[in-house]
């Protein structure tokens, strides 16, 4: 049964390789068809880890750090101006479909609170200047 | 071998990174080109090198000069007048009094630690295994298969005194000889690379900056136990760490210390990385166990515990990444070197990763027995500011408070319990008087609550019904009999949670009520936050709930 790839592993390519970052009903049946799972095992799986999604999302995936670290270097303001930025509240897609907005219960960069990842890189020391920064490169087409 | 002029460590640490870090690299090494110094200067990338404020950092080598808070701009200036020169850029320096400007090993942040975890995290290029073997890298594990049997090395671990530095510091020693001396067919070791506890982040940097020395531990803990099969279950948030420690598990199995027949001997050891999606949970060993099988990472009843019955039903040894990385020092270096650190019952050191309210935040390695005194005021600078301690958070929401009461007390994890706190696996928050104690104790809960699995119910009910009290008392609708009605219940979460996330959940806040329990009063009684941070009025949004960790199931049907 171990020789099988994991399943948490599977979950992840299927979700990396999709446009829209998330996991549809289709490839959920057809990745349990092919391997034997009932797709009730699959999708128990899928809904009970925060970074697996069953709703498409955006380009880019934000989350942005709200732990204790983060909360005590003002990671509130942080967030709701990030939210102004992108129009879109936490949970969110914004209307160009460029980033979905997301909480991280810790992204581990606590000696540089307040932090967010972008995919898979890692910014710390925000300010709201630098966010606007940040954000418009990727807007500018990084 | 080349020898150059100078080298240049930069850290290439994930904090380090995340503060700009790479493009100070670039912008150096494009001066460094124009000046044709490619044959004179060497660029080292490591990992953390632990101070992570002063982010990005460089340390220049043979003195030993600290470059700190680099920008690309500056790159040309350290070029033209250091590397060509010989001139220190001052005002680029840590500075310890007016003009006095110490090399690295002066600054008492560094010297003041005593690092085994850490030994290799910023000094060496944690991307090339010959930097790990020149610094004695695999010589443990050499020892082991050569010279020792497998009771041997779990003889030589017992005698070290090293307890699990994942939190609970269970004897590893022990562990190690239970999962020996289980019978099966089969055995796997795993590192639990988990790391979730807010505040705490020494896995990510030895992950990061010294991964060989996991494999290294790993690999001998297979030897030890009888296991020929090892899995690191690493959160997904740390990309940087997957990344490079994939790098070193192809890198030693290329040089015969990962594989078939290691070193020639006649032990096997196979290496393979989990990776996780993101529930916090999954640091409980158990539910760590579950999401390896594929499954949701849900805990399950102990005993029978991993050793006897573990992953996919067989003996299993965990252990985290930080205990991990001891191992090879005990082996090479002898159980007596490491015994000689700490004190009776905690012996060697533990990293703490301190953030907040303190003036040099980053990883620290320290001996057990140490104060927090020492810790905050010696070597993390004390508080900015100008400001007043109040209280240190230990063991992030499984762990208490430390009130300046009790900053002599030294850290090991007899006299953390009897605090209330415990070792957790080393998040270290300082805070100043400018924190509220029940803004933190509701903070924490409504972390726990998110991320509570559901499956039990003192959990998944008893610490929502918590953070409602503490949501009320926050508001300024706080009861007579709250405090009271917070301890009975908190008392009754840890008594019958199924796992370690619910039993030590109500933590935070029995520890604040018990340290400052008149802030409570004051919360209630006088409907006054005397830190100024709670609200004390009731917001009509919903935001303040808890929004983040477990989902709830969408009513989406598969067809």
């Amino acid at each position: 049964m171990e020789e099988k790839k994991h399943l948490l592993e599977q979950l992840h390519d299927i979700q990396d390789a999709d446009k829209e970052h998330h996991l549809s009903p289709k490839k959920v049946v057809e990745l349990s068809e092919k391997h034997g799972y009932s797709p009730a095992k699959v999708y128990g799986v899928e809904t009970f880890y925060t970074m697996y999604s069953t709703e498409p999302r955006g380009k880019h995936i934000i989350r942005i750090c709200e732990n204790q670290s983060c909360h005590m270097a003002n990671a509130k303001n942080i967030i709701q101006h990030l939210e102004k930025k992108l129009e879109t509240s936490v949970g969110g897609t914004t209307k160009d479909g460029l980033f979905t907005l997301e909480l991280s219960s810790c992204l581990g960069m606590c000696s540089v609170s307040p932090a967010m990842m972008i995919d898979d890189v890692p910014y710390g020391n925000l300010t709201e200047d630098r966010i606007n920064e940040i954000i418009d490169s990727y807007k500018e087409g990084k | 071998m080349k020898i150059y002029r100078i080298h240049a460590l930069i850290c290439a640490g994930g904090q380090c990174i995340s503060a700009g870090g790479n493009d100070f690299e670039a912008a150096l090494r494009t001066e460094i080109q124009k000046h044709g110094l490619e044959e004179e200067v060497q660029i080292v990338e490591t990992g953390c090198m632990g101070a992570c404020e002063m982010g990005p950092m460089m340390v220049v080598y043979p003195e030993g000069t600290l470059y700190i808070h680099l920008q690309p701009e500056n790159a040309k200036e350290i070029v033209e007048e250091h590397f060509l020169k010989g001139r220190k850029v001052h005002q680029l320096m840590w500075e310890k009094a007016e003009g006095h400007f110490p090399t690295l090993n002066e600054v008492p942040f560094f010297a003041l630690q005593t690092k085994i975890v850490l030994r290799n995290c910023g000094v060496i290029n944690p991307e090339n295994i010959e930097e790990y073997i020149a610094y004695d890298g695999y010589t443990g594990l050499a020892k082991a298969l050569g010279e020792m049997t497998p009771e041997d090395v779990v003889a030589e671990i017992e005698k070290s005194g090293l307890r699990g530095r994942g939190g609970a510091g269970f004897p590893t020693g022990l562990k190690w000889k239970l999962t020996a001396q289980a019978k099966g067919d089969q055995k796997y070791v795993v590192c639990n690379a988990d790391e979730g506890d807010p505040g705490a982040y020494m896995d990510r940097s030895v992950l990061e900056g010294d991964p060989h020395t996991l494999i290294e531990g790993m690999a001998i803990a297979g030897y030890a136990v009888g296991a020929n099969q090892g899995y690191v279950y690493c959160r997904a948030e740390y990309p940087l760490a997957i990344q490079r420690l994939q790098k070193a598990i192809q890198q030693a199995k290329s040089a015969g210390l990962l594989g078939n027949q290691i070193l020639g001997s006649r032990f096997s050891f196979q290496l393979q990385i989990r990776i996780g999606a993101g529930a916090f949970v999954c640091g409980e060993e158990t539910a760590l166990l579950s999401s390896i099988e594929g499954k949701r990472g849900e805990p399950r009843k102990k005993p029978p515990y991993p050793a006897t019955c573990g992953l996919f039903g067989k003996p299993t040894l965990i252990n985290n990444v930080e205990t991990f990385a001891n191992i090879p020092v005990i082996l090479s270096k002898g159980s007596s070197f490491f015994n000689a650190i700490g004190k009776e019952g905690c012996r060697g050191t533990k990293v703490f990763s301190l953030a907040g309210h303190v003036k040099t935040t980053g990883l620290i390695e320290v001996p057990l027995g140490i104060t927090m005194k020492e810790i905050i005021y010696d070597i993390g600078g004390g508080i900015p500011g100008g400001k007043v301690f109040k209280g240190a958070l230990i063991g992030g929401p499984s762990g208490g408070v430390i009130p300046s009461s009790q900053l002599d007390v030294p850290i090991d994890y007899e006299h953390l319990n009897t605090l209330g706190a415990i070792m957790g696996s080393g998040g270290l928050i300082v805070m100043d008087e400018s924190s509220c104690m029940v803004d933190i104790a509701k903070f924490f809960l409504q972390f726990t609550v998110g991320e509570s699995c559901g499956k039990c119910t003192p959990c998944r009910e008893g610490t929502r019904q918590m953070y409602e009290i503490l949501d009320r008392i926050s508001c300024g609708e706080g009861r007579e009999g709250d405090i009271e009605k917070l301890e009975s219940l908190g008392k009754v979460i840890q008594d019958t949670s199924l796992c370690g996330l619910g039993q030590s959940a109500p933590n935070p806040v029995l520890s604040s009520i018990r340290w400052f329990r008149d802030e409570y009063e004051a919360h209630i009684k006088k409907k006054v936050c005397p830190a100024g941070v709670c609200t004390m009025t009731k917001i009509t949004t919903n935001k303040e709930e808890p929004r983040r960790g477990r989902k709830k199931a969408s009513t989406r049907t598969i067809t």
